[in-house]
């Protein structure tokens, strides 16, 4: 690429051709605001607060979606620029509710550190507003559309991240709003709950479905006996939202604070995890021995589990039949832990802490109550979680580490890595391997199938070569697909994970806005691994089959991997489902919106 | 503009038929869209979702270029589609007034559904005739220099065709 050489705010500079004025001046440390803008991924300069002034040109420009040229000559502060900028800002706002105090985003939530930089004290523009109705019939994603700001960046991750594109520009002039068809429900979309959108949302106008209260009371009831289960990654997570740095692993500390919110007892997701292992590497024997068909999909993530169901019903006899581990540690809580400690299930509350927003979905399935009843009551998201230890006054950083309870507590390391992209292929190798060969591992780590971007790889076991390939969002998971189908590629086993570095970067993680750019925002998430694989390598055992726990539930419950009762409790089905509801779903009416002036 | 006659089951045969030649095609969407409205007279919700699966697009697509473009109706029409050119020109000489009075004449208003109605009304912008403001578009002619005294006898001359 030639270099090009301009000035910015007088200073020169080179850059090469095709960069953006934004980007040339972020480079010598000048900050112009964007609130569309996510490098990489959405540029459609429709917010236009990143607006500089290009000497000899007329009007001020879009630095987000201007490239450099030769002897260009930029200003980024001129008091006409900030005034503009100033103006851009208040014509935002003159179309938001003012609900700052009580929005899921409070102190998080992009326009409103903007309007603090910019020093926004009064609104010249009064006028009409839009009053549309709020979307909160899905499970797990609500849609506020008077806090959107059109931004559009719900609509790149969805369209080209995930490759399902329920949003769009819809309606027109001043009524014009992102949403979907008829800016209806997303319960008549193909949506398949991952939450990358609110993600990214920079306001409040997609959050989760809360599911606190409904804890709370749980918790306040003495009649239940509340037990809950923790992702593998939320250990890894939850300290950012207390100020360690991304990545720490804070399970100890955790733990403590799940006691002292009353929980009766705290289990690990990762023995869940372990127990999918053992049964979804039995199902890829099984294949084998079969015939197929081949690629075995992992079905942990239920984004994926739901793309693949809309888009791909052919391929479902695909999906391994196991349930996640949200679903295996479910029905084993009300089925076995009850029997263990003679507890009546009926009396038993499942609580999960996921990254996932999906989760909320996945409970609601019909068939997932195998245990006679709802398997898992309800799940709450890293966010979710973080705010009921700051209702508390529990902070993270005063607490002594604990351990998990027993029976459900004791997890491996194979389990804990399920969190980061590649981790569930690499948990089911560390058992397959063993199993196919009946030699022991002298290394269990397989680094061949850890990677950031789209991996395949072959595994030598035995006089097999295992083909695998890891697949992180269902954009990927779709061009995959449509390689398979072509006869382009051929694989025994494929993991997919709806979510950018997988759960890690899940939908119900903390939201990261301080920067703009897309590759590094996933990077972000792609540091709560590193804490995952620390704690994987200090674990006594690190694959699932070794994991004294896992044993003991076999031998005392389950019988053998893929035994009857095995299938009965902790495997399911799929269905084709139809991509849009051919009637709209009524429509709520939005709340009582309180007026500025 | 064919008007519904058909049993329905047939004319989403029809339909059928014709976005068989557009599956696969980059950028043909309106075109699409535009022959579905002849066969239905107005762009419904099932015709819309069948659209985006022939299509293999998504329908926020459909949806999007459907309510954008003022020329697809997603309610049903009247026999006549009267459109009020509501472009800057045909504004500041007097469209406003214009709809309003085409309003009560017609007992109807903009994306109203009129299916039994012999008019229907909608609102467009500019229609490349600026020159002749206001326009009010019927079918595919334009009428220019409209007033609202003018509008009477232009309705009674539709009603006799």
């Amino acid at each position: 690429m030639p270099k090009l050489k301009l000035w910015i705010d007088e200073q020169e500079i080179e850059v090469e051709e095709g960069t953006t004025v934004l980007e040339a001046a972020r480079g010598i440390g000048i900050d112009i605001p964007t609130l569309c803008y996510l490098k990489d991924l959405n540029a459609p300069a429709a917010c236009r607060v990143c607006l500089v002034q290009v000497e000899d040109r007329p009007t001020m420009d879009c630095s987000c979606v201007l490239p450099v040229s030769e002897g260009m000559r930029v200003l980024t502060h001129t008091p006409a620029v900030l005034e503009a900028r100033k103006e851009m800002i208040e014509l935002l706002l003159s179309d938001h509710p003012f609900e700052c105090l009580t929005c899921e985003r409070n102190l998080n939530c992009e326009l409103q550190r903007l309007a603090k930089r910019y020093g926004i004290r009064d609104l010249q523009f009064s006028g009409s507003r839009n009053h549309f109705p709020i979307d909160d019939l899905s499970p797990s994603v609500v849609r506020e559309p008077d806090k959107c700001i059109r931004c559009r960046r719900c609509l790149a991750v969805c369209e080209y991240y995930q490759a399902v594109g329920i949003y769009r520009m819809v309606e027109r002039s001043f009524n014009a709003i992102v949403g979907p068809a008829y800016n209806g429900s997303l319960m008549e979309t193909p949506c398949i709950y991952c939450g990358q959108c609110i993600t990214v949302c920079p306001t409040g106008a997609l959050h989760e479905q809360d599911s606190t209260a409904r804890v709370w009371e749980a918790l306040r009831d003495p009649e239940l006996h509340v037990v809950v289960q923790t992702a593998p990654s939320i250990r890894c997570s939850i300290g950012e939202e207390f100020g360690y740095p991304v990545g720490t692993p804070v399970a100890g500390q955790m733990i403590a604070a799940l006691r002292r919110l009353g929980f009766d007892r705290v289990f690990d997701d990762c023995f869940g995890a372990d127990v999918t292992v053992m049964e979804e590497a039995t199902e890829l024997l099984e294949r084998f021995e079969r015939g197929g068909p081949f690629p075995q999909f992992t079905s942990c993530c239920p984004s994926w589990v739901r793309f693949c169901e809309l888009f791909y019903p052919e391929l479902n006899e695909n999906l391994s039949e196991v349930k996640s581990p949200q679903q295996v540690f479910g029905v084993l809580a009300k089925t076995y832990y009850a029997q263990e400690a003679g507890l009546d299930p009926e009396r038993i509350f499942v609580v999960s802490i996921m990254p996932c927003v999906s989760k909320k979905y996945e409970l609601l399935r019909p068939e997932m109550n195998d245990s006679g009843r709802r398997d898992v009551d309800a799940e709450l998201t890293t966010r979710e979680f973080a705010q009921m230890l700051f209702q508390a006054g529990i902070d993270l950083r005063k607490l002594p580490e604990e351990d998990f309870d027993a029976p459900m507590g004791r997890a491996s390391g194979a389990g804990i890595i399920f969190g980061s992209t590649g981790g569930v292929m690499e948990a089911a190798l560390r058992t397959a391997y063993e199993w196919v060969t009946g030699e022991e591992l002298k290394d269990v780590e397989f680094p061949q199938v850890r990677s950031d971007k789209y991996k395949d790889a072959e595994i030598p076991m035995g006089d097999l070569r295992l083909k695998v390939a890891v697949a992180r969002g269902t954009g990927e998971a779709r061009r995959l697909i449509e390689a398979l189908k072509k006869g382009q590629k051929e694989y025994h086993f494929v993991e997919v994970m709806a979510c950018p570095a997988g759960c890690v970067g899940g939908g119900g993680q903390p939201i990261y806005i301080e920067t703009n750019d897309w590759n590094e925002q996933v990077a972000h998430r792609s540091r709560r691994s590193g804490g995952l694989y620390q704690l994987d390598r200090q674990m006594e055992h690190r694959q699932s089959h070794k994991n004294p726990a896992v044993i003991r539930l076999y031998r005392d419950f389950l019988g053998h991997p893929g035994s009857e009762k095995a299938h009965r409790l902790l495997h399911t089905g799929y269905h084709s489902r139809r991509l849009y509801a051919p009637e709209p779903l009524p429509k709520k009416e939005h709340k009582q919106r309180v007026p500025l002036r | 503009m064919a008007v519904k006659t058909d049993p329905e089951e047939k004319l989403y045969e029809r339909l059928d038929r014709a976005l068989k030649k557009y599956k696969g095609k980059p950028g043909v969407l309106i075109a699409a869209l535009q022959e579905a409205q002849e066969i239905f007279g107005y762009l419904p919700r099932k015709v819309m979702i069948q659209v985006a699966n022939r299509l293999t697009i998504p329908l926020s697509e459909v949806y999007s270029v459907v309510s954008f473009y003022s020329l697809f109706s997603t309610v049903p029409t009247g026999k006549h589609r009267l459109e009020v050119c509501l472009g800057t020109a045909c504004y500041v000489q007097g469209a406003e007034e214009l709809l309003r009075e085409l309003q009560d004449l017609c007992g109807t208003e903009p994306g109203k559904s009129a299916p039994e109605s012999p008019f229907s009304i909608s609102t467009t912008r500019c229609v490349g005739a600026c020159g002749a403001a206001p326009i009010v578009k019927i079918g595919e002619e334009l009428h220019g220099e409209m007033t609202p005294e003018k509008l009477p006898s232009l309705l009674e001359e539709l009603v006799k065709e």
